[in-house]
């Protein structure tokens, strides 16, 4: 079935982009408003996944590469080739992007009912699969980059979906240049390679890494402007600042783009070209990983709104896995993007369930004031949504890292290799205690989310009979992807809950860096082995006191949630305004931008626009003015208009003479040869 | 006066009234009459050139000759004549001037 890979790889990518034709121009015209159309790509995309999945499991070949490439531009020295490389982590991301694609489309079939632009949405869907699977496939960084770009403008569109709203429209504008900062990085990495390799695929890329045509602060700089771009896409602090506000968009879209796939771009690439890292480039990549997850968990802790906590924690999650790069337990990395695009993406449909239900239930009573994604007005959903509630329970539990969950693998693959990294670089022990800190937080504050939403008093109890359970389009991705929270999904054939180890983890085996003097990825995975059992309990205990702490506070309110906020004080209200980082940014680089744009605006429109453009202008308005006048005055009346008038003058004067008349023609003979006759005689 | 010199003196005011009755004239009569003026002050001259200059019975055969010719041409142009007043109902030359525009 391989050789066909090829072929099942462009249907793959290409079906959605027909989707996505046919719904922006047909759209509307079809029946139901085409979803059927879109619908059918997606599931056709996903079945061919299926089926490269399948026969990678049947091969079980760890060294299996595929890869098709053609000249895309050729201007003689300078060509760029476009292609595919398809190996085991292209089909494992494919099936990622595939199945939540898939969930979101049927999810969204109900929650999407009735709006007005439901068939541009899906459109907007297909255009965002058609992006990401030019990610998952590319060979080469500017097919990537070309399909990044694209991955933005479909994020663009997709949150500002209800752009009516200020804050959609807003929140849009800001994902998409806040992404262009990280994307400016990425590309003058991809420009920092090609200028000393001369060539954008991977292969030749890591070739020139490993003959050490690239190396030392030029290769740091290179690999940090590629992270730049994971910055951006996966929102790593500083550039986290987007994705919180991404949650305007439709939940279903927030399930596919802003927790599973999309910001899953950027690991997925720094897994890519992970073997070119060096040691500093890595080193900087796990603090900012590091820093990353505990500083949204930390924020995530104190935030009201079910999505804004969701989106923390996905930020939180994404840092996780980009410790694992900086750690270079990549594997790890690539591991929990698998697992946690099956929980988040769940929880987020999750949220979704309950913020469609809760929207229903203020839409009936008229209430239009009520925040529906306020968890301080839910409360006691559990009897009335029990789909809903089981769902988010366990896709929680593998959030929070229990065992016998999904996340708790790939989580404690990722902290194993942390400490093993701090065990070997005993400076930078830090790292580790960024983990397992964001890790007690994410057990806390999911736990607090599903006590909030689903357990106590109804906060607004003249809701609770109008909420009800979502319809099968919605629950049945909810259940489906439950299901892939448990972990013998991902320890096939073993199943050791206590072990990651699997069909993934004897697929994905990490290569050696290309870069010289690195250390070797057997060193790494024997030294991540050793720290397994310590990492193992550590993370257990870790969740278990977060879980404790969230069903104290607010599940058997022993404790009280407003005294320990009173007790930490600053730190509370740090963490409630997610550290001013808006209101900083606002302050220290948008206001003094402002200012430099007014200035230099000022200087375009008053100085140079006014005196030199507009004045330049008059001058010619004069000067043609004056050519102008002597052109027509001189020229046309006094020269042109002279010679006819000349002409005709003297054309009136001589036609006088002929009159037709022979006998005057006569006289005129007789005339002149009397004159000759005269001057003849002297 | 047998002197050549009157004779060309006679034959260039026969000539000169023959020109000036052809430039003035408005009948087309008077106009034919004209230039039979100018005929005959060329004949006077030839036959006085065959008597005093060295022509001999030249001149006096191509004075015949210029009669015959002189007739023929008054017969030509008074058909012409009497062909334009059936036309125009008038002789005048200047009315004859339909060619024009």
């Amino acid at each position: 079935m391989e050789q066909y890979f090829i072929k099942f790889s462009l249907l793959i990518l290409f079906l959605p982009l027909a989707a996505f034709l046919v719904q922006i121009f047909f759209g509307r015209r079809l029946p139901r408003q085409g979803d059927w159309v879109s619908i059918g790509a997606i599931a056709g995309t996903l079945i061919l996944s299926l089926l490269m999945f399948a026969s990678m499991l049947t091969s079980y070949n760890l060294e299996f590469s595929k890869s098709a490439s053609f000249t895309w531009l050729d201007m003689g020295e300078f060509s760029i080739r476009l292609g595919f490389l398809i190996d085991n982590i292209t089909i494992i991301m494919l099936l990622v992007v595939a199945l939540i694609s898939t969930c979101t489309h049927i999810f969204s079939l109900e929650y999407m009912a009735g709006d007005i632009r439901y068939s541009r949405y899906f459109a907007y869907l297909g255009l965002f699969t058609f992006s990401m699977n030019g990610i998952v496939l590319a060979n080469n960084l500017i097919s990537m980059y070309i399909f990044w770009e694209l991955v933005g403008v479909s994020s663009f569109l997709l949150i500002g979906h209800w752009f009516e709203k200020d804050s959609a429209a807003n929140a849009a504008k800001k994902a998409f240049l806040t992404n262009r900062v990280g994307d400016i990085g990425f590309f003058i990495g991809i420009m920092l390679l090609y200028t000393a390799i001369g060539s954008f695929a991977f292969s030749d890329i890591f070739e020139g890494v490993a003959s050490g045509k690239i190396a030392g602060t030029v290769l740091t700089l290179a690999g940090i402007g590629l992270f730049m771009g994971a910055m951006g896409k996966s929102s790593q602090f500083p550039l986290h600042i987007w994705l919180p506000d991404a949650m305007e968009g439709p939940t279903p879209v927030s399930a596919l783009m802003h927790a599973a796939t999309m910001v899953a771009a950027g690991v997925y690439m720094s897994v890519r070209v992970f073997p070119l890292f060096t040691p500093d480039a890595l080193l900087l990549v796990a603090y900012i990983g590091g820093f990353t997850a505990f500083f949204a968990a930390s924020i995530a802790l104190t935030q009201t709104d079910i999505k804004k906590v969701l989106a923390y924690s996905t930020v939180s999650q994404l840092g996780y896995m980009i410790l694992a790069v900086g750690t270079g337990v990549y594997t790890a990395a690539f591991f929990h993007l698998l697992t946690h695009a099956m929980f988040k993406a769940n929880l987020f449909y999750g949220s979704g369930s309950v913020i469609h239900a809760m929207h229903h239930a203020l839409h009936e009573k008229g209430d239009h004031k009520t925040d529906p994604q306020d968890m301080r007005n839910m409360g006691g959903f559990k009897s009335k949504m029990p789909v809903t509630y089981w769902s988010m329970l366990i896709s929680t539990l593998a959030i929070a890292g229990v065992p016998l969950f999904s996340g708790f693998l790939s989580k404690d693959a990722i902290l194993a290799g942390t400490l093993a990294f701090a065990h070997h670089n005993p400076t930078h022990l830090l790292l580790p205690i960024f983990g397992f800190c964001a890790a007690l937080f994410t057990a806390f504050y999911m736990f607090r989310l599903i006590f909030l939403t689903f357990h106590g008093e109804p906060q607004m109890p003249e809701l609770i009979d109008n909420i009800h359970e979502s319809p099968k389009e919605m629950t049945s991705p909810l259940i489906l992807l439950t299901s892939l929270s448990f972990f013998i999904f991902y320890t096939l054939p073993y199943m050791n809950p206590l072990s990651s180890h699997g069909w993934f983890t004897e697929l994905v085996v990490a290569k050696n860096s290309f870069v010289p003097g690195s250390i070797s990825a057997k060193e790494i995975a024997e030294h991540a082995h050793h720290a397994h059992h310590v990492a193992m309990y550590i993370s257990i205990a870790v969740a278990f006191i977060g879980i404790l702490f969230a069903v104290l506070m607010y599940y058997r309110k022993i404790l009280s949630s407003e005294k320990w906020a009173e007790f930490f004080g600053r730190l509370y209200y740090l963490s409630k305004n997610k550290y001013y980082f808006d209101e900083n940014y606002d302050r220290f680089l948008y206001q003094p931008f402002f200012r430099l744009s007014n200035k230099v605006a000022w200087l375009d429109w008053d100085l140079y626009d006014k005196y030199f453009v507009n004045g330049f202008g008059r001058f010619t308005d004069w000067l043609s003015q004056v050519t102008g006048r002597f052109d027509f005055e001189g020229i046309d009346q006094g020269l042109v208009d002279g010679t006819g008038r000349i002409a005709d003058s003297l054309g009136s004067t001589f036609r006088k003479l002929q009159t037709g008349q022979l006998q005057n023609y006569l006289l005129y003979v007789t005339a002149g040869l009397i004159i000759l006759t005269i001057i003849q005689s002297f | 006066m047998d002197q050549l010199t009157n004779y060309l003196f006679i034959s260039s005011a026969l000539f000169s009234l023959g020109v000036f009755g052809v430039i003035t004239r408005r009948n087309g009569i008077a106009v034919l009459m004209g230039v039979e003026l100018i005929l005959n002050a060329a004949n006077l001259n030839f036959v006085a050139f065959s008597r005093f200059g060295g022509m001999n019975l030249d001149g006096h055969i191509f004075g015949l000759i210029v009669i015959v010719l002189a007739a023929a041409e008054a017969a030509v142009a008074l058909a012409i004549i009497i062909n334009i007043y059936n036309n125009l109902n008038t002789i005048n030359v200047d009315d004859a001037s339909s060619l024009k525009q």
